[in-house]
């Protein structure tokens, strides 16, 4: 390691201003500090700091994400053997073809994210920021396994760009920078994003799989919005576990649940806005089971709409982004609560889309800044109050 | 116990190298130096000339804006230099000490039949008023100004900073005349922690007690003040360091000025971490010498680790400060891998480390901020160390901005830099806090004169 360091330092130089390699001094640091905790020293206010930086941070939601994106492989290739095959393969032909279809479109949301924040940071003569770490790995984890690399490539330029670093980069952004690729996606390629042919694979891939044309499997929550009143997709086992159609990864609640334990141990996301996007869910599930109109998305019970598609995966991962999300803690319970009402309404009342949860949340990132200035005019009200109250 | 305050947010920082409650003696420095800094918000006029001679209350330069306000020398001796930085600016005034100290005999005084303003002239005359601080902007107080009242806190809550039950040994007599002296001036309070239990501190007169429990800023003034009786626009009040308020009885009991402070020795490479004498302004040379870590890169600090001053190994005690603090640098320290591995000697807050795991364990940090600067991601992260009544980072926010409007009503009257210090220390985007309010309150300042 010693000699690894004494090679950083000895190249160092031609990184730094003036260097004939100044062009990548983005890159060098980038790889710097991912090697070593950087060793800059305070200069001024305190002496002593947390050891916990953006970059730990933002690595341990990596790591709460693997769960759900191992399972969501195997069940990229589990639904392509059932449907498309006809019968199960091994585990390892089946996971070994999901980690073929998936792992190019991890390839590309890194690839062409970081490359941009690479640009982006030398550009500024900023640092690079880890914030792309998580949505690179979210991005391919909430499409649909046939959506191609090009789309991919496209949305994920689109939203690092106009959703983020013309905002100013991680923690300026107001829009969860993931979903924004996915909402591109979903109105530019509706096709691709939709309907009943996007959700397994009919590709074979390196002779693993079959391929096959025209196949289409619908999910759950397709089948609810376009079925009549009493076509109700019975509750299964299989939609906790996971084994269903659907998004890469959004299907399985017990990952997903691994992953939000890892978050609310470590304390990075907030429990307020993850409990409270269930509390908004079930309770719109409840009203319209209660009152709701004669529809199969209306009937279906409450426990059913969290457990389907994008809500888990919404709640623990996409709600709680601390940049988009409410910043006040009062503000998070309201920020969370309205996520889930949203997501349940958009699913029941709007004909055209079987999901609302991505709408719903990028809905409230609009609204986050609103009910934060709410909370804050409180204690400001509060302080007017005080000082009235001692002049007289 | 009446009136108790009870803190749930903050942060105890467990470091290495708390001070033993024993004194050990240092040879008398070679040097003194008052350093204009030290008292924020004062325009130095600088009233001595190098080989000049002065006695123990001699003053060494006063405030332009209020000439009354003085700053004396702690020491007699022969000013040897005015050193000045870029445009001219004090950077400090030295003095070396002669052999037999010669102190300006301003007499005995009887608190009690002083009326205010002759005590405020006295403590105006002696360069005491210099240590007397005012909220809002933190700065040296203005003595044309009228505050609501005086606050002093009876503990420092900071990482080390000692005990000032231990500090106060053999001045209990002073402390409580110092008490008497600020009454007379405003209404006086003092806070004390629920621990203490020094008669001196829970049985002192003519001012109003309160209690704290809690951790770490429930020793800050600010703090206190946000519980107690909170400022609103217009208001001002005092505040006074403990230590000071022993300056200032021993004055009125003796008629000299004596500035010997205890100070806690402290750090992680302090070889024997306790208590010693010394006079503010000295020079800490003979204090470093022998007591610290050898082989290493170090750094000095006159103060806490989060709120102190860097200084060299020559460098010279805060005219504010009762806590030296050396810790390593840590520029040669290169952890491998720190956005991943357990790095179990490491402290932090947030739970992908484990020193939540690991009790009263004592980390020995150094001053790496262990990260890259970026925006504020994370929320709620100062929050949980800031217990006053105030949304810290939309109140930062608002200072970045320059919007003096919503600074207000966000509660910028309320705070000071080391309010914010424990916030710093969390912030997992390495913002510089203290720096971003110490500029706003400035700036506010500026705007508002």
């Amino acid at each position: 390691m010693k000699a690894l360091r004494n090679y950083l330092d000895k190249i160092k130089p031609h990184f730094q201003e003036g260097g004939k390699l100044h062009a990548f001094h983005s890159l060098f640091d980038g790889f710097e500090t991912f090697i070593f905790v950087p060793d800059t020293t305070s200069t001024s206010g305190a002496h002593i700091h947390d050891s916990a930086d953006s970059k730990r941070l933002m690595s341990f939601v990596v790591i709460s994400l693997i769960p759900a994106l191992l399972f969501g492989m195997y069940n990229v290739g589990y639904q392509h053997y059932i449907h498309a095959v006809g019968e199960l393969g091994t585990f390892w032909e089946m996971f070994g073809y999901g980690f073929l279809a998936v792992l190019p479109k991890i390839v590309v949301s890194y690839g062409v994210g970081l490359g941009i924040e690479f640009i982006i940071a030398q550009w500024k003569k900023e640092e690079i920021q880890e914030g792309f770490l998580v949505s690179g790995i979210l991005i391919p984890m909430i499409v649909p396994v046939d959506c191609p690399l090009w789309m991919l490539a496209l949305a994920t330029g689109f939203a690092v760009i106009f959703a983020k670093e013309i905002f100013g980069g991680t923690g300026m952004n107001i829009f969860n920078v993931a979903l924004v690729t996915r909402a591109f996606l979903f109105f530019a390629y509706p096709t691709k994003m939709s309907g009943d042919s996007v959700w397994v694979s009919s590709e074979s891939i390196f002779g693993l799989g079959k391929t096959v044309d025209g196949l289409t499997v619908a999910t759950p929550l397709g089948i609810a919005s376009t079925g009549t009143a009493d076509q109700v997709p019975a509750f299964t086992m299989d939609m906790v576990t996971g084994l269903i159609p659907g998004s890469i990864a959004e299907t399985s609640v017990i990952a997903i649940l691994i992953g939000a334990v890892i978050l609310l141990i470590t304390g990075i996301a907030s429990w307020k806005i993850m409990f409270s996007v269930f509390v908004g869910g079930a309770f719109m599930g409840i009203v319209f089971n209660q009152f709701g109109p004669d529809t199969a998305m209306a009937h279906m019970p409450w426990y059913e709409h969290l457990a389907l598609g994008g809500f888990c995966f919404g709640a623990v991962f996409m709600a709680t982004d601390p940049v988009t999300s409410a910043r006040t803690e009062t503000g998070k319970y309201i920020f969370g609560f309205l996520i889930g009402i949203m997501a349940i309404v958009i699913r029941v009342l709007n004909p055209g889309y079987p999901e609302g949860m991505m709408l719903a949340i990028l809905l409230m990132n609009i609204f986050a800044p609103l009910i934060d200035y709410y909370v804050v005019q409180s204690n400001i009200s509060a302080r007017v109050k005080r000082a009235i109250n001692s002049n007289n | 116990m009446a009136n108790v305050i009870r803190l749930r947010n903050g942060l105890d920082i467990s470091l290495k190298g708390k001070a033993e409650e024993v004194l050990f003696t240092v040879e008398n420095p070679e040097l003194y130096a008052l350093v204009p800094d030290d008292f924020h918000g004062v325009t130095p006029k600088v009233i001595v000339k190098p080989e000049e001679g002065v006695k123990v209350g001699t003053p060494l330069f006063y405030d332009k804006k209020n000439p009354e306000v003085k700053f004396v020398s702690p020491v007699s001796g022969v000013v040897t230099a005015v050193e000045r930085g870029a445009r001219r600016k004090v950077l400090n005034v030295t003095v070396r000490p002669s052999k037999e100290q010669e102190f300006i005999d301003f007499g005995k005084k009887d608190v009690d039949k002083l009326s205010k303003e002759e005590v405020k002239s006295i403590m105006l005359e002696t360069g005491l008023f210099g240590f007397v601080k005012e909220r809002p902007y933190d700065v040296v107080a203005n003595p044309n100004n009228t505050p609501k009242a005086i606050f002093v806190s009876g503990f420092d809550s900071n990482p080390l900073a000692g005990s000032f039950e231990f500090k106060l040994k053999g001045d209990e007599k002073n402390f409580q005349t110092g008490l008497n002296v600020l009454a007379k001036l405003a209404k006086t309070y003092l806070t004390l922690h629920v621990n203490q239990s020094a008669p001196a501190l829970k049985e002192a007169r003519n001012v109003v007690l309160n209690y704290v429990d809690g951790p770490h800023p429930a020793g800050n003034v600010g703090v206190q003040i946000n519980h107690i009786d909170p400022i609103n626009k217009g208001e001002i009040v005092w505040t006074v360091k403990a230590e000071a308020v022993i300056f200032i009885g021993r004055l009125f009991n003796t008629g000299k000025l004596d500035f010997t402070r205890t100070v806690a020795f402290v750090g992680s490479e302090v070889d024997k971490p306790s208590y010693c004498k010394l006079i503010l302004g000295a020079q800490l040379t003979k204090l470093f010498k022998g007591r610290v870590t050898k082989d290493k890169n170090l750094r000095y600090i006159s103060g806490s680790v989060l709120t102190g001053t860097q200084i060299s190994k020559d460098g010279f005690l805060g005219a504010t400060d009762s806590i030296v603090s050396v810790i390593p640098e840590g520029d040669d320290a290169h952890e491998l891998f720190g956005w991943i591995l357990p790095r179990t000697d490491q402290f932090s807050v947030n739970r992908s480390y484990f020193s939540w795991l690991q009790g009263n364990k004592e980390y020995a940090l150094d001053a790496r901020l262990k990260g890259g600067k970026r925006h504020m991601i994370f929320s709620n992260e100062y929050d949980k160390v800031l217990p006053m009544n105030i949304f810290p980072e939309f109140l930062i926010k608002a200072i970045l901005a320059g919007d003096i409007d919503r600074m207000e009503e966000l509660g910028v009257y309320e705070i000071a830099p080391e309010d914010f210090a424990l916030c710093e220390f969390v912030c997992s985007s390495k913002v510089e806090l203290q720096k971003i309010v110490r500029n706003g309150l400035d700036m506010l300042r500026a705007e508002m004169s």
